[in-house]
């Protein structure tokens, strides 16, 4: 069956069961590639994105649940030639390793940044409590989001 | 293949690969083609590499392509490991290209009529003194570098360097803040189908039958392949291959296994072991009135827990397989795949892309072999076969558990007089292309399984289990005994500093105790027994960095302790103080390291890594165990396996003791044993309590307490 769903700023139809996670949707027939795979039930973070305004995991969240809602993946927030300043921070401050869950990461970020554009170290932390980084680059983008917001218009 | 004996041994891996035109091609286009046989896996190697070439050429890294390695093309440079690619794929490209420079500039002087001396090079513009110049890429054709590598060649002095040492931004990031598709998990091939395995419930285990009808008829299902134990599914879509294999795993009936031996390591003294002593020096023994101390120091089965599930794509098409996998060694790998299908290695042509971080041998090198099983099923068309994370969780190789015993006796002098460390532990690598049999996990599985290879470790002097269990401290006796228990029940391989991350574990916090006893400061009485200079010299910074007072107490609920180790004792030196808080639970508040790596590439680089390290470790010694029952392994995601979160990570000051003119050391796996035992003394520090079982949970440090 199909069903409709905004993204990233467009509608696409897609030919899915009602009941298949967003996240599979995503990658197999957006071909947004950038909302990663970690563990299918929501406890790690690398398939974040953003639904009408709020971080969500989209491995757990069924494609009928979005239908009718903004979503926002890490490919809508910024191009090559306009990054999005978080990504600009990331870059700027080398916050990645293997890079597997930087997308993730930076949807939370911008989900609080959205919300709360200076944040407190420790607010900024909480936020990133539910997204894992294996590689341990976790004070590089916890440097990097605050340099992001610290750039906002206060 | 032979290859004619050089008479002198060429620097890193031209060594096995001496053609320059394997490594390098200088373009007509004005860029300059790059292909190291070692892999990106987040190290940030790769960008290195391009430091590295630019340095020796004198030319702007942004005019050098990178080739990932692929074996129709690449260098064989085995595995990508050990903290070793600086060594080995760094050094054999320093001098490929300084090789390459020094032809062109024979070529530059033959062309303008001058001599060599006479010409410098900028951004590959050679120019003569005296007037006149041509660039790299008007002089070079084909013919420049068909040749091997000479043994005479001299890189540039270090004090001529404008690039390596500093930071350069990694190649590979503003992609991976994109999102672009760069792994391998992202690659979306024409006509490409989905595949899922059902493992059996644990290990041992055989599949007796498996009523496949009712899941053949499941929407989107194209094939149930099943050749004696492998089981799995393909279909048109991931998460129809997904549910496929839910319900392939209800109806699926296994018999078998159930020999798990209790989950503590201690059941290594159990096991049966080979037994070698591994360092022995002096000899008469304790005095007779010496005082004695005693401590046994354990670690579990823990994970590589790789954020991103192993993943592959493989395509079988007109008899050839082509593989796409982030494997760390794809000729080891296409070796061992050859041997499971009974087949030509020159039948596979396995292609690199980077996965997520793996820390070592996860299932990357077992899901590739998943793929091509799958792709031998359904010709043609392309099978990406990702593990979910629970098979990650049960079937990735584990970093193996240890027990490690220590005695030591104290002199009148305070000093140590004897030392005696025994451990024991599985071993630590079980990589594909080891001797006599085939280290793929679906390949045990077959109608006609083969077998795996015998589990061993790397010899010493880096060792495996055994690594970093000589202690690099000057002492007058010492005995080092490691009990190898080969046989494992549950499979363990390599994870980042092997064997190194308990002994120097159980050395540091066993030096930690000795200095308690002999009422000594723990920085002096490490100094007191090392003349190493580059070790006193970490020791002594770290020190200063954290502003260590001698003999500094901790408040019962704060302390601070050291670790320090030289990797592999041939490898980076690191010292590591870090600053905990102990309430319900044991947190890391701050971490200091200091850190000597020989010449530095990529300062960043190397920071980055000694952070990560750090951090990682971290959550290792607080938090990690992989727990199992007499049939399976019962940690089956992150709920379960908790690892350090964001609230919970500590700031982090690095230095190096940077030393230029000196060879460049791996900085990857450094900080493992310095930061486990830095916390474990940091504990004792706060609390007159020592933690000798990791990882720390609030139940063990509750136990410690009452």
């Amino acid at each position: 069956m199909s069903l409709v769903i905004h993204v990233n700023g467009a509608a696409h139809t897609v030919a899915a069961e009602p009941e298949t996670p967003l996240l599979y949707v995503l990658r197999n027939d957006l071909r947004l590639k950038g909302s990663r795979f970690g563990c299918g039930q929501g406890l790690c973070g690398a398939c974040m994105v953003i639904v009408d305004g709020k971080a969500v995991q989209s491995c757990d969240v069924p494609v009928s649940a979005v239908a009718g809602k903004s979503i926002t993946t890490i490919e809508g927030i910024g191009t090559p030639d306009r990054p999005h300043p978080l990504q600009r921070a990331f870059i700027a401050e080398q916050a990645a390793q293997c890079g597997y869950c930087v997308s993730g990461i930076i949807m939370t970020a911008k989900a609080l940044l959205d919300v709360n554009p200076h944040p407190r170290e420790d607010e900024i932390r909480a936020a990133l409590a539910g997204n894992l980084c294996r590689c341990g680059t976790h004070t590089r983008m916890l440097r990097a989001i605050r340099s992001a917001g610290e750039g906002a218009p206060t | 293949m032979s290859v004619a004996p050089a008479p002198r041994k060429l620097p890193g891996s031209l060594e096995t690969n001496p053609a320059l035109d394997l490594w390098l091609a200088i373009n007509a286009d004005g860029t300059v083609t790059v292909r190291p046989g070692k892999v990106e896996i987040g190290q940030g190697i790769l960008t290195a590499l391009v430091q590295i070439v630019a340095e020796e050429l004198d030319i702007g890294p942004e005019r050098i392509r990178l080739v990932g390695a692929a074996t129709p093309l690449s260098p064989n440079e085995g595995i990508t490991s050990g903290s070793r690619s600086i060594q080995e794929s760094g050094i054999a490209l320093r001098f490929a290209a300084a090789e390459a420079r020094e032809l062109l500039l024979a070529r530059a002087a033959a062309k303008l009529d001058v001599s060599v001396e006479q010409l410098s090079v900028k951004d590959g513009v050679i120019t003569a003194r005296a007037g006149g110049s041509v660039t790299y890429w008007e002089l070079a054709d084909e013919s420049l570098l068909r040749r091997d590598a000479s043994t005479a060649t001299q890189p540039k002095p270090a004090e001529d360097y404008w690039l390596v040492g500093r930071r350069l931004d990694r190649i590979d990031i503003p992609a991976k803040v994109r999102g672009d598709p760069v792994y391998v998990h992202d690659l979306d091939l024409p006509r490409m189908v989905h595949a899922r395995v059902v493992r059996p419930p644990g290990p041992g285990m055989q599949l007796d039958s498996v009523e496949v009808h009712e899941v053949e008829t499941m929407q989107g299902v194209i094939k149930i392949v099943r050749d004696g134990s492998f089981l799995g599914v393909i279909a048109e879509r991931e998460e129809q291959a997904i549910r496929a294999a839910r319900r392939l795993e209800r109806v699926a009936r296994w018999h078998g296994g159930g020999a798990l031996p209790a989950s503590d390591p201690r059941y290594l003294l159990e096991c049966v072991s080979e037994e070698e002593v591994v360092s022995e020096k002096g000899a008469g023994g304790a005095a007779p009135d010496a005082r004695v101390f005693t401590a046994e120091f354990t670690r579990p089965h823990i994970a590589h827990a790789s954020l991103g599930p192993s993943c592959a794509v493989a395509q079988f098409s007109q008899a050839r397989y082509t593989l796409w996998t982030h494997s760390q060694g794809i000729f080891p790998l296409r070796a061992d795949l050859a041997s499971a299908l009974g087949i030509s290695e020159n039948a596979f042509d396995v292609v690199h892309m980077e996965g997520a971080g793996c820390y070592g041998h996860n299932a990357a090198d077992d899901v590739a072999c998943d793929a091509v099983l799958f792709a031998r099923a359904l010709p043609e068309r392309p099978v990406r076969v990702q593990w979910m994370r629970e098979d990650e969780f049960a079937w990735e190789p584990f970093g193996s558990p240890m027990v490690v015993r220590m005695q030591a006796t104290l002199g009148a002098d305070g000093g140590v007089a004897t030392w005696a460390h025994e451990l024991w532990s599985h071993a630590h690598s079980t990589r594909p292309g080891g001797k006599g049999g085939v280290n793929l996990l679906a390949a045990w599985h077959l109608a006609k399984p083969v077998t795996a290879a015998r589990p061993a470790n790397p010899p010493l002097p880096a060792g495996g289990s055994h690594r970093n269990a000589a202690p690099l401290y000057d002492f007058p006796q010492q005995r080092v005994t490691n009990h190898l228990v080969r046989a494992a029940p549950l499979r363990t391989s390599a994870l980042r500093s092997l064997g190194g991350h308990v002994n120097v574990f159980a050395i540091e916090s066993f030096m930690d105790e000795l200095a308690q006893a002999a009422d000594a400061d723990p920085v002096e009485f490490r100094l007191r027994h090392l003349k190493d200079a580059r070790a006193r010299a970490v020791i002594e910074k770290a020190a200063a960095m954290a502003d260590w007072r001698p003999r500094e107490h901790g408040d019962g609920e704060h302390g601070r302790g050291i670790g320090f180790a030289r990797y592999k004792n041939l490898g980076c030196y690191a010292a590591v103080i870090v600053e905990v808080a102990v309430a319900e639970m044991v947190r890391v508040t701050r971490a200091w390291a200091a850190v000597d790596v020989g010449q530095v590439i990529n300062s960043d680089g190397v920071v980055n890594q000694i952070e990560g390290g750090i951090v990682q470790t971290i959550s290792w010694t607080l938090k990690e165990r992989i727990d199992y029952d007499r049939h399976s392994v019962t940690t089956r995601n992150w709920d379960t396996y908790p690892i350090l979160t964001f609230p919970e990570v500590p700031n982090i000051e690095v230095a190096f003791i940077d030393r230029p003119e000196l060879p460049p050391l791996g900085a990857g796996e450094g900080m493992q044993g310095p930061t486990a035992a830095a916390i474990g003394n940091a504990c004792y520090n706060a609390l007159k309590v020592r933690l000798r079982d990791m990882p720390f949970t609030r139940e063990r440090l509750i136990s410690a307490l009452v």
